[in-house]
Formats: C-alpha cells, structure tokens, sequence
C-alpha cells in the first residue's frame, strides 16, 4: 500500500473528503483516504440531520457519514484510519506521511479537513473537558439530567445545543457576548420559546472553576440582559437577581459568579489547516481558494469546512467535495 | 475480550485488582466508544499480562459512572490499588493509551 504511487489522496473522511472519493474511484482514479482516529467530520457528533437532501424523515448522522463510507469504498477508496501528520507538496508525486511515520506518495491530493469546535481558551476549561466541560450536546446531553447546564454562543449551532440539552437538564442558560442572536429565526424561535432556557444576553465566561468536576462558571457581563425561561420580556437584571454571586463591579463591567454543573460551548469552529504550513489561508486559517477548487500550490485542491466559511453545510460541503474530485481528475488528465 | 462488568463486581473486579486495570465506560448510542471499543482490545491483548481491561455498560450502571464522574463517553480510567489514577476522556489511540499505563506501571 505505501510503495504504490496514488492518482489521490484525500485527507479527511466527513462529507467533502467521501463525496471526492466517491467520485474520484468512480473515475477509476486509484484513490487513498487518510480518514483520521476519528473519522467522519462534524456529522458524527450530532442525532438527527433534518436538512441533509434525500431524507424526508431526517437521518442519523452517524448513519449518513456511514453510508458515504460505504459507497466511496464500494468503488475502491482505500480508507484507512490513521491520523494525517505531514506532507511535502514540494516534490512530484507529492509525499504524505502518517502519525505512525508511513509514507504515502499521490500525483494529486484533496485537503478535506473540515473545522473542529473552537473554544473559549479561558483558564479551567481545557481540564474540565469530559467532566463538565463539553462542545457537543447530541454526545453528552444524556449525562446532565436534571442537572443545571450553561450553552456558550450565538449561533445556530448554540440554538441546537441548548435545545438537546433542554430535553435532559432541568434548567439551561444561553449566553451570549451580545444582545441579539446571529442563529436562523427557525432555530432562535424555538429556543426563546423553550420553558427551560433563560437567556444572558452580553455576557461572557472568564473562568471555569471546581474541584473534580465543573462547578462554578465566572461571568463578566456588561449590562446584563436577562430573558427568563418561559417568558419573552428581556431585563435589564443584576447577576443576584439570577442567583450569582458579584465579585467585582468596575466601569461598566460586572464580574460574577454563576454555579453549574456543566458549559457547553459552541462559539463555532477553527478550520484545519495548520498541519499544511505551505497551504495558503486567511488570517483566521480558512484555506484560500484560487481558481475553482485549487490552492496555490499545483496539483493540491481544497473542499469543505477547512475552506468553506460561509454556508459550512454537509451537503454543501459535499458539493465542494465533488467539484474538488472533478477539478482534480481533469488537472490528471492534462498532465498526460 | 474485555469483560463487561457490572455495578456489583465494580469493587472486586477492579477496585481489589492486584494489577492496573483499565475500565471502558460505554453506551450503544455512543459513536466514538465503537471507534475505541476495538483500540482497548488491541491493546489488552499486547499488554495482557500487565494490565487488566474491563467494560462497563453507562446505560445499565448508574453506581461507578456517577461515583467517578463520568460525564462524557468514552472516558477511560486507569485504576491502581483501588485509585483512578489517569482519567482519559474521549478517543484514544492505541499509543497513547500504552503511553499511559507505562507512566503507571513505573
């Protein structure tokens, strides 16, 4: 497997990585796919997809990314789980190495690398992952019933968040670092109207504290707005009015302390592509796109989330996959 | 294969191992615990002489899951002389969890 030269090599297995790979094996292209430990992208950590086509009654995503893996090794892609750790794009056929220190050559590589959670970086927040600190609600919800949780965002991946976690936890907070929600009236209609969620409307956490477990989130709000659970009045409150506790209030800012048992948090996420030093990106990493689906450097094309910015969807992702696997079949057969 | 163990063998099983023994909290909805599921039995079986691999079912004990803490699955811990000494949470590979036992097994 290591000494034959690959027409592709896709890296990254979500729904741009298989939907390349479906097409690109089709096309009778001798394709390897670095899928990583844990494969299947962002679909993997979530229950229903009720926006995916093809499925009026919603699908599992697990069940959808297992399906995509079928079908791309049903038409040769040879997938294997292993971490992608670097390449060499410099030489021809491109070098690609993997955690285990194995060495793949490709003529052509799909950097599909997707996005993953992006956190809030404050202190006690890294240590507490798993133990009250969680990025993924469909994964975790289960472990917070009747307990009191705190959700971290504005957007529709927050609306989502604090909607699974209202079906376990007896009470959620929505917290947000400003006034008005950036989610999809859909999703914020549903949860303003959920009896169990209260929102915190310019708030933000500075600290995670506790001693084997989450148990207190630190706050620093300014001008907390507060939407009660079950109501749609927003107020102007104190932190005590809600049951914290004020540490410290200074030039328009109140530091405060909140007790829970858990924080969720879905600020949104970072695109993968620090591990492509020679890759071009913007400053917040998102892989620059030249024509259709290349990158600056030939023979390397670009699909999905670890580009994709804007609609960050798995079936647009899935689209960018097949324009990558068709951009790349024709630059193979021009080099003929 | 790892035994699955349960609520009432918890104390026994693993609390009164004489070797390390490492403990798998899972559940069949959860769709990491299947990637690491098989990554626990490799590496029971190249370290079977040195540490002791369990299973426990999240959805059918309540007891262990809640005196530990387990909050997220999968989570791993490595107990010693009855103590969690080195709580893993969320997939592992195979290195990594070597890489820990070997710090534990001195």
């Amino acid at each position: 497997m290591e000494n034959e030269i690959y027409d592709i090599a896709i890296i990254g297995s979500g729904p741009s990585g298989l939907t390349a790979g479906i097409y690109t094996s089709r096309a009778d292209l001798k394709t390897i796919m670095f899928a990583g430990l844990k494969w299947g992208g962002q679909l993997m950590l979530t229950t229903e997809v009720e926006n995916f086509p093809g499925f009026p009654d919603g699908i599992m995503g697990p069940e959808l990314m297992s399906n995509m893996r079928k079908q791309a090794e049903k038409y040769g892609t040879k997938i294997i789980d292993v971490n992608f750790s670097q390449a060499d794009f410099s030489q021809n056929p491109k070098k690609l190495v993997t955690e285990d220190g194995k060495e793949f050559y490709s003529k052509a590589v799909i950097i599909a690398t997707g996005a993953d959670t992006k956190w809030l970086q404050i202190p006690g927040e890294q240590e507490k992952i798993g133990r009250g600190i969680s990025s993924c609600a469909p994964c975790d919800a289960a472990f917070y019933r009747n307990k009191k949780v705190v959700v971290v965002g504005g957007g529709d991946s927050a609306m989502e968040e604090a909607h699974v976690l209202s079906k376990f936890a007896s009470e959620v907070y929505l917290v947000h670092r400003r006034e008005e929600f950036r989610a999809s009236d859909i999703m914020k209609k549903r949860v303003l109207e959920n009896p169990k969620v209260t929102v915190f409307y310019n708030t933000a956490p500075l600290e995670v504290l506790g001693d084997q477990v989450v148990e207190v989130i630190k706050f620093s709000s300014k001008n907390l707005k507060v939407k009660p659970a079950g109501s749609n009045d927003v107020k102007e409150l104190s932190p005590e009015d809600v049951g914290g506790k004020i540490i410290s209030s200074k030039d328009g800012e109140t530091i405060w302390e909140f007790k829970a048992n858990g924080m969720f948090v879905a600020i949104g996420h970072i695109p993968n592509s620090g591990v492509f030093p020679d890759i071009e990106h913007d400053e917040k990493g998102f892989v620059k796109r030249h024509s259709d689906s290349k990158t600056n450097i030939e023979g390397v094309f670009v699909s999905g989330d670890v580009h994709d910015h804007r609609y960050m969807q798995g079936i647009t992702a899935a689209g960018y996959g097949c324009e990558a696997a068709l951009d790349a079949q024709h630059w193979l057969e021009d080099q003929e | 294969m790892a035994l699955n163990i349960t609520d009432d063998i918890f104390e026994k099983e693993v609390l009164q191992s004489e070797r390390l023994t490492l403990v798998d909290f899972w559940a069949e909805w959860c769709q990491p615990c299947k990637i690491v599921g098989p990554i626990v039995e490799e590496f029971g079986e190249e370290y079977k002489d040195k540490v002791k691999v369990v299973k426990m079912d999240v959805d059918a004990n309540t007891d262990a899951p809640g005196r530990y803490n387990i909050m997220s699955i999968p989570t791993l811990i490595f107990f010693k002389n009855g103590q969690p000494e080195k709580i893993m949470v969320g997939v592992q590979s195979k290195e990594q969890l070597k890489q820990a036992a070997d710090e534990l097994l001195g």
